[in-house]
């Protein structure tokens, strides 16, 4: 219970954090803040599928990128700014429980293969039907009003308020009946429909959440940025990072993905601006490093036992090097 | 009494391959029911289909004055139509009480997490599993294990309840323990319905025995009758074994 | 254009996609594990390829053998010291190791050979056939798909190594009491896989420019031909690849190119739902 609320004031504090930097940082950093807080609400997302339920899905980037385009295209004709939003939100959930009802009948390696291919299905389509999304070549978005200053400050605090919602929800899950159905399915799915889980539906439930605030951030970047493509908006290496940022702070815990978010972005961060030539080699390395010595994520690790090694350590090299001297 | 579960001409083939064939009976409230035959004679099919984890090839089930004939699995649990399966299925990373509050919350009438997790207590205490309430299920040992199936099942207050091999892999003392829990549970007006492949089991506690014999119900009636019937003894006990049970006057 | 000539492209590409798949399938078979390095592997295999003509002016099919051992020694290593430690692990763990790894090779390959697309130029001219119209260099890009494609058939059914792999497939714990090291078994298998996809990126550099940026694309092809023709076989890849590139063919004339592409993803997502084991439903190499 202490360790839980101590959880809750770190967490109340980072938000603080961040909702603050439009205060006293630069442009530069709000960016940063921004990013983090669309990443942890992403990951916040994707725990749904795949940390609670257990299912490995990598279709992130097709409901990120539909949000952006469904936004882009309301926006483009006419309808107001909050509507579009929440019409790319909508969108992508009737989208994600149509798609759930059909590819969360496969499992393991044959769910993940599905999953991917809607990213790339979803990015095919877009850049073939120019009519609509502009093609290859892009859609330009109204922009918002404002000098850059309160454009990012504003988008920094809907973005916030998405990550809270999401959240929220999740905190929600995990205490009710559903998040309790989605345990059981992650860990027995036969028996789960044995003792009376109608895991068709509760499945879906969780595809549905995993995507529906991914929508919500898609549209709102696409408002934030100005442009949009089918490359950058359908992107495998969104797919696979976001799972990544929840893996690395512990999947299924209600904490891990903001853990996992924000330690990935500072560290990813960190190499733009040292080793650009080099990031993609680096973002590797740590996923190799995260799968060996960090298998359940930086929350679940045990800093008690840590913390005493490294203390055993310091208190023997004096000794050792006594004996040499 | 009242009937509670009734099957009608109930088959299943897998691809040309005839597992169950024909099958009827009906099973009376509050009975306890052995249900015998060789490895391979589709005793575990045939719960499959009456629980719906498979559909049905032909015939129909009717549970409780319905019929219940294309149901899933999940919705026999809900009906009160439980079992335990052959080899145990736990939720390995939960613990003990949440295992059966899964049962409970789901199956059962649990309004919530918190109310599973209470009533669940009642049904662990009821197997003598209170003192492992709050372990992970996955460091039980076997006969634990078992009785945690039963808890979890029990969790789903059925109206009746299929035991499949529920005491393979126990020894004689665990499997009278066990065979005293089945007779308790029986108490509380449960049907059980018991799949067994050891004798002793099914002819000490059952009131009636079926036996399946390639896909077929061969016999149906009292153990002692069932016992003699020349097909039974032929297919599945050896006469040997059908002799000896007469000359040592093994009447149940 | 003729129907004859649109079948003939579908068959010549489609032999050059099996040789693509047949590495990923032989590792999603054996070790359960999707290989999201198998596509930069090819793209490895055609550069060097590339550079050994280049700057060396070594002929292509001589070099084969030699870029493809060395492709094999760049799998057999991985699995064994990385693959291996979590083969056993759920998909979300492998998959994204393997991902991990391929952004470092991927990042090497950019930063030491730059993401232009190369070619080597064989100008072996064309044969004309009637009205048909054949590319030489295809034409022998598709014997030699076809050749490596036999080869690992044959190795499979008939080696030593190949039928420990295929009793590890089967069944993991018994191979082992039976004396095979399957951690060895695991690594000659992946090794195999990157040998077949340093094989393929070699013939693929003599028919097409590769680039860095077609990782992906081929990786994408070797999902569809697996789902298409059905997991770790040699013959259900080949069927897969075969089908794949007929479709690509027909429905780049019918509907145009670049919607070919989103033809072979759609038909393997409707047949991983409706038919997983493939539409040859061939098992494995048992």
């Amino acid at each position: 219970m202490m360790k839980s609320l101590l959880h809750y004031v770190a967490l109340v504090l980072w938000l603080a954090l961040i909702a603050s930097t439009p205060l006293f940082a630069d442009n530069y950093t709000i960016r940063i803040a921004i990013s983090l807080t669309m990443f942890s609400a992403m990951a916040v997302s994707w725990n749904f599928i795949g940390g609670f339920t257990g299912y490995p899905s990598f279709s992130t980037a097709a409901f990120f990128g539909i949000g952006c385009y469904v936004g882009a295209i309301a926006q483009r004709n006419g309808v107001p700014l909050v509507l579009a939003w929440v019409l790319a939100s909508v969108f992508v959930a009737v989208f994600a429980a149509l798609l759930g009802a059909i590819i969360l009948r496969l499992k393991g390696h044959y769910f993940a293969i599905g999953s991917i291919a809607i990213v790339e299905v979803t990015r095919l389509i877009t850049s073939s039907w120019g009519s609509l999304t502009g093609g290859g070549d892009g859609l330009n978005v109204p922009l918002l009003q404002g000098n850059p200053q309160e454009v990012a400050s504003f988008v920094l605090y809907v973005m916030l308020s998405i990550l809270v919602l999401a959240f929220c929800t999740s905190i929600y899950v995990d205490r009710s009946k559903l998040g309790f159905a989605l345990k059981c399915i992650s860990q027995n799915e036969d028996a789960a429909n044995m003792v009376g889980v109608n895991t068709t539906v509760y499945k879906i439930i969780a595809y549905t959440l995993s995507a529906v605030f991914c929508g919500t951030v898609g549209a709102v970047y696409a408002s934030w940025i100005g442009y949009i493509d089918p490359t950058d908006s359908f992107s495998i290496l969104l797919t696979v990072k976001v799972p990544v940022m929840v893996l690395l702070g512990g999947a299924g815990t209600v904490f891990g993905p903001i853990v996992g978010a924000g330690a990935f972005i500072l560290l990813e961060e960190v190499f733009w601006a040292n080793f650009l030539e080099w990031n993609r080699a680096i973002l590797g390395l740590i996923i190799v490093f995260l799968i060996f010595f960090l298998p359940n994520g930086l929350l679940k690790l045990d800093y008690n036992r840590l913390f005493k090694r490294l203390i055993n350590k310091k208190a023997r090299t004096p000794r050792t090097m006594d004996g040499t001297s | 009494m009242t009937e509670i579960l009734r099957l009608e001409h109930v088959g299943k083939s897998f691809g040309g391959i005839r597992a169950v064939n024909d099958v009827s009976f009906s099973l009376q409230q509050g009975e306890i029911i052995g249900l015998i035959g060789p490895n391979g004679a589709g005793k575990t099919t045939l719960v499959n289909l009456i629980t719906g984890v498979h559909p049905l090839s032909m015939g129909k089930v009717f549970f409780d004055g319905e019929d219940v004939s294309r149901q899933q699995a999940y919705q026999a649990a809900r009906r009160g139509l439980a079992r335990t399966f052959q080899i145990v299925q736990p939720f390995p990373r939960m613990t003990v009480l949440e295992n059966v509050a899964a049962g409970a919350l789901f199956g059962g009438q649990a309004g919530s997490v918190n109310a599973a997790l209470e009533m669940s207590r009642a049904e662990l205490a009821f197997v003598g599993l209170e003192d492992f309430a709050d372990t992970p299920a996955s460091s039980l040992a076997l006969p634990n294990r078992k009785r945690l199936e039963l808890a979890k099942s029990l969790a789903m207050r059925p109206k009746a309840l299929m035991l499949d091999e529920v005491n393979a892999g126990l020894n004689a003392t665990e499997i009278d323990g066990a065979l005293e829990l089945i007779r308790k549970i029986a108490d509380r007006g449960v049907t059980i319905l018991i799949i067994e492949h050891l004798m002793k089991v099914v002819l000490s506690i059952s009131q009636r025995i079926l036996v399946l014999h390639h896909g077929e119900l061969i016999a149906d009636g009292d153990p002692g009758d069932v016992i003699r019937n020349p097909r039974v003894v032929e297919a599945y006990l050896g006469s040997k074994f059908a002799a000896r049970v007469q000359a040592e006057g093994h009447h149940v | 254009m003729d129907i004859v000539q649109i079948l003939l492209n579908g068959i010549v590409l489609g032999s050059l996609y099996a040789c693509i798949a047949i590495g990923f399938s032989l590792v999603w078979g054996v070790l359960n594990v999707i290989n999201m390095l198998h596509g930069s592997f090819i793209i490895l295999g055609g550069y060097l390829t590339f550079f050994a003509w280049q700057y060396f002016g070594i002929n292509p099919i001589l070099a084969l053998p030699f870029i493809a051992t060395t492709l094999f020694c760049l799998g057999y290593v991985l699995q064994y010291f990385f693959i291996n430690k979590v083969v056993t692990a759920p998909v979300l763990t492998t998959l994204t190791l393997t991902f991990g790894l391929d952004m470092i090779l991927y990042n090497l390959m950019t930063v030491f050979f730059t993401a232009t697309p190369r070619r080597v130029t064989l100008d072996l001219g064309t044969l004309n056939i009637g009205d048909l119209y054949l590319p030489v260099d295809r034409l022998l890009g598709m014997g030699l798909a076809l050749c490596l494609t036999a080869l690992l058939f044959l190795v499979m059914r008939v080696s030593k190594i190949g039928r420990a792999i295929v009793a590890v497939r089967m069944d993991r714990q018994a191979a082992t009491l039976m004396g095979i090291r399957v951690n060895h078994v695991y690594a000659i298998t992946f090794g195999i896989g990157a040998f077949m996809a340093g094989a393929a990126g070699a013939v693929f550099s003599m028919v097409f420019p590769v680039t860095t940026n077609l990782t992906g694309v081929f990786l994408g092809k070797a999902f569809v031909i697996c789902v298409i023709g059905g997991l770790g076989s040699v013959p259900g890849a080949l069927i897969g690849g075969i089908a794949l590139g007929l479709i690509e063919s027909i429905a780049g004339y019918t509907i145009g190119p670049q919607n070919a592409i989103t033809v072979g993803f759609v038909l393997m997502l409707v047949l991983l739902v409706i038919r997983p084991s493939g539409i040859a439903g061939v098992k494995g190499y048992e």
